[in-house]
């Protein structure tokens, strides 16, 4: 039996190419702690023991048989449950889809199994998407593995809750607001949120088109360059999706900051928890003792970032869920939960004739505003580092009763989300036990920068060793 | 009191592109096996998202160009938000506040005069799937085909400015026709793919304005006809409205604001649905496809592909070919009998009026039996064309020309074949000069007859030679020879 708490895909692609482990026995003992530990942490909603074995035993095969392979094959990966999955059911945390198993494959997903990778379960999450903490999940809530009695983040909860617990090495995720970003945070991990446009969104449950974007979560920098790699890329079935053309994220990776210029926003610093001001002062000063300048720098726009991602992403949400009828598939429109009830009603609401004015056209011009602070700041700088979220990981249940909190844990997420760039959430060390996470937000297709930068302040500092003590 | 009708039309065209509008599957689906044309896109699956079919929305900019319409350089898909189930996304994708083109016009001829209709909008959407309601052991079920769903869709939007049933129908069969110049649909109306639904309601003349320029006020209510799958019963339907309305009117009531179908057992519209209040669709644009833009020299090079549309090429005929007006009409309604007539007039080189008399009376009249269009049978303009010469030329008679005419489209062969294959070429002036003599010698009497000034007795003659010639004797002539022989 090996031990497969330490791994990362970089060094169990290593040991699967230097034949000192088969992916059938990699995926086994992936499988068996997932099994051993989902009772814990709830963060898979279906295991795809079947599936995996299957895809695994199919790898081996091939390395056998001296092919040449991607890095991902044999790699175990976790799919959130909003990935439309062939033969395998989805359920976006929803009730509503309990019974649905799709008739295809997102671009992602397929992409992903072309490059070998084994799926070995379908992650929870908020349900639809809707949460920042993964209790608004219909299949119970999920635990942060690095404190059972706190929430992992959300919506990507199972995702992060699994990566971080060793239940799979990578998973997908999908950032509307701060989905990926957030739950990376909470939970000690490397999460991208891609640029608008360069991950196919198609065959993944919607949440609010204008933003979502589609990413994944690992230990490293690095291994979450090699899933970018592949998932990357314009998809013929997604009109939103950039034709430019594909960096190779994992190349000249080391580079270095040296020269690079880092703004701090001020508005990011304001209102936050002490520790964590702390810890991103901290890490952008080894940035800097790296070679990296810093700049103080302003985006003005910041204060309206909650209020119009939470009109702007209702009224697509409210158009989005108008399909779950019960009619073709899934269960009647009574199982929705409160939070896509609200959501649904809010939306309705701000798109309704006399109010889109006020409200959904309105916030688009807002929309544009942070959009040209980014701009303008991008002009001046090369990132931005700030906080991921303003506090370390809250207790479950403390937010739940009160969903304007809750909104409130996106305050540092969405901006970028609305002006469309991309943005990594990097692990920054630990206050207690518990994980803090910074952001490190680039302009348009920047991510190969982003990677870069990411990637020095790794080094220094390894903060993906520490891993949680579960068993 | 007395009423002016006011009458709109919104007028639903299918495009006849081989895809659907934002998926591949086939949009050619009537007559198909149910669901058999869907794929996760067209219905509505988790996570499936549109692509705009490229030449659909190439389609539609040709519609709006030849409808003078004003076309929209910038231009984007929005969702209209309902829910039915016919609707599998509970959102139609279409076009609210920039759709591909505004503010164009046709013209109509009604009675011998032409009137302009402005045309408020035209915009592309997808089509819905098609509901129908069963018993299956013994329970009342609902069963969708998602086939049509995703189908692409043109709605033509005019201004409510006819005033008389033959207008509207004049305007929808204009409309009908320059989608088929255009060869963007089929416009079908029994098979759905153009389906019309008028809007009437009455004005009271004596509140018309007066004042050039200044708008009619428009009535504080409006009724629209749907379920309506020919022009013939779009006609019946708006009369029997007026009829209603003015009824309900002069009882001093004002008709309800609602649809109504028309009920062809009983040759009446009966009331379907009250709308009371506006539907709030949430019309918000459609993320997943980006805004396009096109610039003019798009437009320009997409101009240059119109063909010649039916207005222009009636005009060209009267100018041309020196036909009557009635005629052109009735040649320009078809652009396939348009092309067949020149055709056929380029190859025949002779009186272009023949051309149509042919046309219109032996072609036509086929044509109108069987149901068929000119695409439909074995004619060449060449066939016809060949047919003509003949019988200018004097080999066969007008008569035998029509029994040709009906073998060749039966069959593939030429008129110069059949005429020999038949043996029906008229017998030469020596062969006839042969017959007369003979038919002189055994009829003496008539002969006698003849010559005593009983003329009708050459008629007698003349029958006999033509029995003789079983047919193929060409009368002008056998008269001139018997008058020639008798004479001497």
């Amino acid at each position: 039996m090996i031990d497969i708490e330490d791994l990362t895909i970089k060094t169990a692609a290593d040991l699967l190419s230097k034949r000192q482990i088969k992916a059938q026995e990699l995926t086994g003992a992936f499988l068996d702690r997932a099994h051993k530990l989902n009772k814990k942490l709830n963060s898979f909603i279906t295991i795809t023991d079947d599936v995996a074995i299957k895809q695994a035993k199919k790898v081996d095969e091939l390395i056998v048989d001296n092919q040449k392979l991607n890095p991902l094959a044999g790699i175990p990966i976790g799919v959130k449950d909003l990935f439309s999955t062939q033969g395998i059911r989805t359920t976006a945390g929803s009730k509503v889809l309990e019974n649905y198993v799709p008739v295809y494959d997102a671009t992602v997903v397929s992409r992903l199994k072309d490059s070998g990778v084994v799926i070995v379960g379908k992650t929870n999450q908020d349900a639809w998407g809707h949460g920042a903490s993964g209790e608004n999940s219909d299949f119970g809530s999920t635990c942060n593995p690095y404190d059972l009695t706190r929430v992992p983040g959300g919506s990507s909860s199972g995702s992060a809750a699994a990566v971080a617990a060793n239940l799979c090495l990578a998973a997908t995720g999908t950032d509307t607001g701060g989905s990926i970003r957030q739950p990376s945070s909470f939970c000690n991990l490397v999460g991208l949120k891609p640029t608008y446009g360069r991950v196919s969104r198609y065959g993944i449950i919607a949440m609010a088109s204008s933003l979502d974007s589609i990413g994944h979560i690992t230990h490293t920098v690095y291994d979450n360059a090699l899933i970018l790699n592949i998932t990357a890329g314009y998809d013929q079935f997604d009109s939103t999706t950039s034709p430019k053309p594909v960096d190779d994220y994992t190349k000249d990776i080391n580079r270095g900051v040296k020269g690079i210029k880092v703004g701090l926003p001020k508005e990011y610093f304001e209102s936050l928890d002490p520790g964590i001001g702390e810890k991103i002062i901290s890490a952008v000063k080894i940035l800097e003792k790296l070679g990296a300048e810093l700049f103080d720098i302003s985006l003005p726009h910041t204060e309206y970032g909650v209020v119009t991602y939470y009109i702007i992403q209702p009224s697509e949400v409210s158009s989005n869920l108008a399909r779950y009828d019960g009619i073709r598939f899934g269960f009647d429109r009574e199982k929705f939960g409160a939070e896509a009830k609200r959501r649904i009603i809010l939306g309705t609401y701000t798109l309704s004739a006399g109010y889109y004015d006020a409200y959904y056209l309105k916030a688009m011009k807002v929309r544009r505003l942070i959009r040209e602070d980014f701009e303008k700041v991008f002009k001046k700088v090369d990132v931005l580092i700030c906080p991921t979220l303003p506090t370390p990981p809250f207790k479950l249940g403390e937010k739940i009763t009160d969903p304007l909190s809750m909104y409130l844990a996106d305050i540092f997420t969405v901006c970028p989300s609305l002006a469309g760039v991309p943005s990594l959430n990097l692990p920054c060390g630990f206050i207690g036990d518990l994980p803090v996470g910074m952001q490190i937000i680039g302009p348009d297709f920047s991510e190969k920068l982003l990677y870069q930068v990411g990637y020095a302040y790794e080094q220094e500092t390894k903060w993906y060793q520490k891993r949680p003590d579960l068993i | 009191m007395n009423y002016q009708p006011v009458i709109g039309l919104e007028v639903h065209i299918e495009l006849s592109t081989k895809s659907k509008m934002f998926c591949s599957c086939s949009a050619d689906y009537f007559g198909t096996k149910p669901n058999t044309h869907t794929c996760p896109v067209c219905l509505g699956l988790p996570g499936a998202m549109p692509k705009a079919n490229k030449l659909a929305i190439e389609f539609a900019q040709k519609l709006a160009l030849a409808l003078n319409c004003q076309v929209q350089l910038g231009s984007k898909f929005d969702r209209k938000n309902y829910f039915y189930p016919d609707l599998p996304k509970g959102f139609q994708i279409s076009q609210y506040d920039l759709p591909f083109s505004k503010k164009g016009f046709l013209i109509i001829r009604v009675n011998g005069s032409t009137k302009k209709i402005s045309i408020t909008r035209a915009h592309l959407e997808e089509d819905t799937a098609k509901l129908s309601h069963a018993t299956i052991n013994g329970k009342r079920v609902t069963l969708i085909d998602f086939n049509r769903s995703g189908v692409p869709l043109m709605e033509v939007v005019s201004e409510p400015e006819m005033s008389s049933a033959a207008e509207a129908k004049a305007y929808a069969q204009k409309l009908q026709q320059i989608v088929r110049y255009l060869e963007i649909s089929d416009a079908d109306m029994e098979k759905g793919s153009m389906r019309i639904e008028p809007n009437v309601s009455l004005r009271d003349v004596s509140q018309v304005s007066k004042v050039p320029r200044v708008p009619h006020a428009l009535p504080n209510y409006k009724v629209e006809l749907k379920n309506i799958n020919s022009f013939r019963f779009a006609e019946k339907a708006i009369n029997y409205e007026i009829e209603r309305q003015t009824q309900v009117l002069k009882s001093g009531k004002i008709p309800h604001q609602e649809t109504r179908g028309w009920d062809e057992k009983n040759n009446r519209t009966v009331s379907q649905r009250t709308k009371e209040l506006a539907h709030d669709y949430r019309y918000f644009p459609e993320p997943d496809l980006p805004p396009f833009n096109c610039d003019q020299v798009y437009f320009s090079k997409l101009q240059s592909q119109i063909p010649e549309l039916p207005d222009q090429k009636r005009e060209r005929f009267l100018i041309s070919y020196q036909i009557l007006e009635s005629e052109a009409t009735l040649l320009c309604q078809d652009k396939y009998m348009a092309n067949f007539f020149e055709e056929t007039v380029k190859a025949y080189k002779g009186s272009p009026k023949k051309v149509v008399n042919w046309i219109t009376g032996e072609l036509l009249r086929r044509l109108n039996q069987t149901g068929q269009g000119i695409g439909d049978i074995n004619l060449l303009p060449a066939q016809l064309a060949e047919l003509l010469y003949f019988v200018d030329q004097n080999r066969i008679t007008n008569a035998t020309a029509k029994e040709i005419f009906e073998k060749m489209i039966q069959s593939t062969k030429s008129a110069s074949e059949l005429i020999s294959e038949l043996d029906l070429v008229l017998m030469s002036q020596k062969e006839l000069e042969k017959l007369t003599e003979t038919v002189i010698k055994n009829n003496q009497k008539a002969v006698a007859d003849f010559k005593n000034d009983k003329k009708e007795s050459l008629d007698f003659l003349i029958g006999q030679v033509q029995r003789l010639s079983k047919g193929k004797a060409d009368p002008a002539l056998v008269r001139q020879l018997l008058l020639d022989k008798l004479k001497s």
